[in-house]
């Protein structure tokens, strides 16, 4: 096992082990947003328990934002790795002939995935943080003294969508990620060594993952700026 | 037919190169490319200018000798053909064609369009092989039963003929589509697990050390492979070399 990073095939095993993590994570982010379309007390009960657990908080936290911030890196060291590995571009390439836009494009489309990110975590994450660790309320209400004052979350994230400009953000955000996962789903089975009898099925599962969550998203998105009550 | 030419001209492996263009008139639709550039340089010859450098050898697409990147495709526009079985009738009168040598770190110029492709020899050298002694005390091919999909996977595998147009048409210069076929080939078989867990090991290690670049499965090489070498096969090879790092 020494020194599989430092291999070709090693880096990118660890490459789609990232990505399938991510790609659990994305689905479950997923089942609790979408709860805040159907049900406002469902939303607020699953946020107040992620939010709180401490499994969550303590052990899940930190592995997805190592788990985040290596997908990254090892993109970026790869895709510089193989700009090395061709020192003079031809003069006349056509990409498109062979391969899609998606597979060729995977730093632009990560690139702006990393710029949404950011702001997605400024815009929620460090609010959490601010409010349970630094001002210490991991009570989740909205009125800290007020224990029939309700939960927060709800709340929070109708607010967030108010502003149509964050709501176009978001659905751009959302596009590059459907970009991304339309190459990513089946490249990282493919990288982990599955490609194999169910690789046909497996295509259909990741168009439906690919484009129906971030679609998801921007439906979510879209909810609660137009039906907002604030 | 009349065409434009662009291509690239080298003089040697330190000089810098640039694309240069040329007429070319009355250029049959039945011939092949090979024979078209064959008449280019008959005119430079006469014209007393230095012909174009270009690899080919069978010219019944074999050997893997030529190796063009025309008009931004391995091999050219047509699919499972090398550059000596593309016709001109796949061009079309006052077309203008750019022709070009491989292009990857692992692949230098030798002279215009013609590459050094040792690197690919120096990984084959590091484990495309299996140790059986073969002087005149060869075992019958059918003393080992194999199954059939087996049989037919490394037979595929094993037609990959070398060239290079999967290092070429991929966006990294990635080589993995020839080393897994070479693994495939051998990892298919009994003959080759005795080897197995080396024989991918030390021929990643080469590939790498090569300078070819990282596999981002694009689908490009599978595409342009005149032989239609599939992608299983670096998936196979990534299930080898798992197999082998945790055996250690």
């Amino acid at each position: 096992m020494s020194g599989i990073l430092n291999s070709s095939i090693g880096r990118k095993f660890a490459m789609a082990l990232s990505a399938l993590f991510l790609m659990v994570f994305i689905l479950q982010h997923f089942a609790i947003n979408i709860l805040s379309v159907f049900s406002p007390e469902a939303f607020n009960e699953a946020s107040h328990f992620m939010g709180t657990f401490w499994a969550v908080q303590y052990l899940l936290q930190p592995v997805l934002i190592l788990g985040v911030i290596f997908h990254f890196v090892m993109g970026f060291v790869l895709e510089i790795k193989n700009n090395n590995a061709r020192k003079v571009s031809y003069a006349k390439n056509n990409g498109s002939a062979n391969s899609t836009w998606m597979s060729r494009n995977m730093i632009w489309s990560g690139g702006f995935i990393l710029v949404f990110i950011v702001i997605h975590m400024i815009d929620f994450w460090v609010h959490e943080m601010n409010v349970k660790y630094v001002a210490g309320d991991m009570t989740g209400l909205i009125d800290p003294t007020d224990p029939n004052s309700g939960f927060r979350y709800y709340e929070e994230l109708v607010v967030k969508f108010e502003p149509i400009w964050r709501v176009a953000l978001y659905c751009v955000g959302f596009v590059f990620l459907s970009l991304h996962l339309l190459h990513g789903f089946g490249s990282a089975f493919q990288s982990i060594g599955a490609n194999n009898k169910y690789t046909k099925a497996l295509k259909g599962v990741s168009k439906v993952y690919s484009i129906g969550i971030p679609a998801g998203f921007i439906f979510i998105a879209l909810f609660h700026h137009f039906t907002g009550t604030h | 037919m009349n065409l434009t030419l662009k291509i690239w001209r080298q003089k040697g492996a330190n000089d810098k190169g640039k694309m240069v263009d040329y007429q070319i008139s009355d250029v049959s639709p039945d011939m092949s490319f090979l024979e078209m550039l064959d008449v280019l340089n008959t005119q430079l010859i006469e014209k007393g200018d230095e012909p174009v450098a270009f690899d080919h050898d069978c010219r019944e697409g074999i050997c893997g000798s030529c190796s063009l990147y025309i008009n931004g495709e391995a091999h050219g526009p047509d699919r499972l053909v090398t550059t000596c079985q593309l016709h001109m009738r796949k061009f079309k009168d006052g077309d203008t064609i750019y022709i070009e040598p491989w292009r990857a770190k692992a692949f230098p110029v030798i002279k215009d369009l013609i590459v050094d492709r040792s690197s690919f020899d120096r990984i084959q050298h590091a484990g495309g092989f299996i140790s059986v002694n073969t002087s005149g005390n060869t075992q019958d091919a059918n003393s080992i039963p194999i199954e059939k999909a087996n049989a037919d996977a490394a037979f595929d595998a094993a037609t990959c003929i070398g060239c290079g147009a999967c290092v070429a048409s991929c966006k990294n210069s990635s080589a993995m589509l020839f080393v897994s076929a070479k693994v495939s080939q051998f990892a298919l078989l009994p003959q080759g697990q005795v080897e197995a867990t080396d024989r991918v090991m030390n021929m990643v290690n080469q590939m790498d050390a090569e300078g070819f670049g990282n596999c981002t499965n694009t689908g490009a090489c599978e595409v342009e492979c005149p032989k239609g070498i599939s992608l299983e096969n670096i998936a196979r090879m990534n299930r080898e070399y798992l197999k082998a790092s945790f055996k250690g």
